[in-house]
């Protein structure tokens, strides 16, 4: 039984796109439970990527391929989990802030959270903090998380956390950043509840927010 | 297939004729803050040792521009841009490219510029196109714009080549011709797109077909997220070069990268009895 989430996992790593599919199809068909093909084989094997991207043994192209794996086996499960009442990770509201128009980085990180079991609300770039305000009444995600790839755009994160906090909703919600000119000391300094060096350890931080870590 | 364009920048006592007949021109991007923290810190403190530094090491490298760029999230960009240029023009001779996209701190910097600069930059977007350009015009400088607008980066080539017709049109407007004009069309990785490189390369030769204006590009961004990435910038800089590439902003100190550069002029025809390529090659042996 342990032998097909071993598979399962070994598939996320290689980010092999279409075998993933077939191996949850092929655990499903042998009885085993949804909520189980996800922790034990999916997540198992998405938690090693994110190791070996840290330690350099993976690269940011491989790792895209094996969120794409992840995805695939994520879509075939979802209805079932849906049915079984097991929980999402949590709901993340993302956007790159006002005036900056690069996105790949926070492109990655919301397919990072969703390897990781998140569902990711991605309003875009160049961003208003009125909009973010309004996304989170919206959806009320767990999450809220600002990407700025400009020395000169990143103060918008700290008019973003001030809107949010005017608008009251800032106990609602935890605040994660990230980008190049980004490091932990201006998240602190701004009022951010955390700060991703990359896209893996944006996943990793938005887990540890919600308590998923 | 148009005319090749001449671009031409000075300083007070140096003039720089960037065209795709001449040897490639380096435009040296260490003045920036962005993911330089003890600059950052350093420009904080209104201190500039490090930029002086900067510009001094990279003229030495083969610099034969140098980009200055001071926006940092809780300083004075104009006091600071206006310093850090001020600065640089002391320290050496020349030619500058003021990158800001504050048209306050670039009115300050163009204030006190002497020679024709080179502005980094304008895009697409309204705001960019209505509040720098006429700065541009008013001071007689020369101006880089990027392939974007309000709507981000397009994705293909010849939505790149619209973007770039539409500064080209409004430039003209102004009275500032397409030989003022140095197109960048947009470097992003192939760490997350595999095609990233092939597009930009596509929309560099459509751009340089239609309008025959200079092309500049942050060439490294190519390689972001991807191992060895060396090897990748130095031979993206070569296929940019023979695409049309006529003045990446890019790292001087980076023997690698300029080496590509050379090689690239070399193979293009535009380094005669290969004197540059000898000449550098005697210069790294004598350092080595």
């Amino acid at each position: 039984m342990s032998e097909i989430y071993e598979q399962i996992a070994t598939g996320i790593l290689e980010g092999n796109v279409p075998k993933i599919p077939e191996l949850v199809q092929k655990a499903l068909d042998e009885g085993l439970n949804a909520n189980d093909i996800l922790n034990d084989g999916l997540v198992v094997g998405m938690n090693e990527v994110g190791n070996r991207f840290k330690s350099g043994a993976m690269f940011i192209p491989e790792v895209l391929k094996s969120a794409k794996a992840m995805h695939a086996g994520q879509e075939l499960l979802r209805s079932l989990l849906a049915a079984s009442g097991a929980a999402q990770t949590g709901k993340i509201v993302l956007g790159t802030v006002q005036g900056d128009l690069h996105d790949i980085g926070k492109n990655l990180v919301g397919m990072m959270c969703e390897g990781a079991g998140f569902e990711v609300i991605d309003l875009g770039f160049n961003i208003e903090p009125e909009k973010f305000t309004e996304a989170i009444k919206k959806h009320q995600p767990n999450i809220v998380g600002m990407s700025a790839l400009l020395t000169t755009t990143m103060r918008a994160m700290g008019y973003t956390i001030k809107a949010i906090e005017e608008a009251g909703l800032r106990d609602k919600v935890k605040v994660m950043v990230g980008g190049a000119p980004v490091d932990a000391e201006f998240a602190e300094r701004i009022g951010a509840d955390g700060y991703g060096h990359n896209a893996v350890s944006g996943a990793e931080l938005a887990k540890k927010l919600v308590g998923a870590a | 297939m148009t005319e090749n364009l001449t671009t031409t920048v000075s300083s007070k006592s140096q003039t720089v004729e960037i065209s795709r007949n001449l040897p490639t021109v380096i435009i040296g991007e260490r003045i920036n803050p962005t993911g330089r923290k003890k600059l950052q810190a350093a420009l904080e403190e209104n201190n500039f040792t490090i930029v002086r530094q900067d510009a001094l090491d990279q003229v030495a490298a083969g610099a034969t521009i140098l980009d200055v760029n001071a926006g940092i999230p809780d300083g004075d960009e104009p006091v600071l841009l206006k310093e850090a240029v001020r600065i640089v023009m002391e320290a050496t001779d020349v030619p500058l490219c003021i990158d800001t996209a504050d048209p306050d701190a670039l009115s300050a910097a163009l204030s006190i510029y002497e020679g024709k600069a080179l502005v980094n930059s304008v895009n697409g977007e309204e705001r960019s196109l209505g509040e720098m350009l006429p700065l541009v015009k008013e001071y007689g400088a020369a101006v880089i714009g990027l392939c974007m607008d309000d709507d981000g980066i397009p994705e293909s080539p010849e939505k790149r080549l619209t973007v770039a017709a539409k500064i080209i049109e409004r430039a003209s407007k102004l009275g500032i011709g397409p030989e003022d004009i140095v197109i960048d069309p947009l470097v992003l990785t192939m760490g997350a797109d595999h095609n990233a490189g092939r597009i930009t390369l596509e929309t560099t030769e459509l751009v340089v077909k239609e309008f025959g204006v200079n092309i500049t590009m942050g060439a490294s961004n190519v390689s972001f997220g991807l191992p060895d990435r060396m090897h990748i910038n130095a031979a993206f800089m070569a296929m940019a070069i023979h695409a049309g590439l006529t003045c990446p902003i890019t790292n001087p100190l980076v023997t690698e990268l300029t080496t590509a550069v050379l090689a690239a002029d070399l193979a293009m025809g535009r380094d005669e009895w290969g004197t540059r390529w000898i000449e550098a090659f005697r210069s790294r042996e004598k350092s080595d």
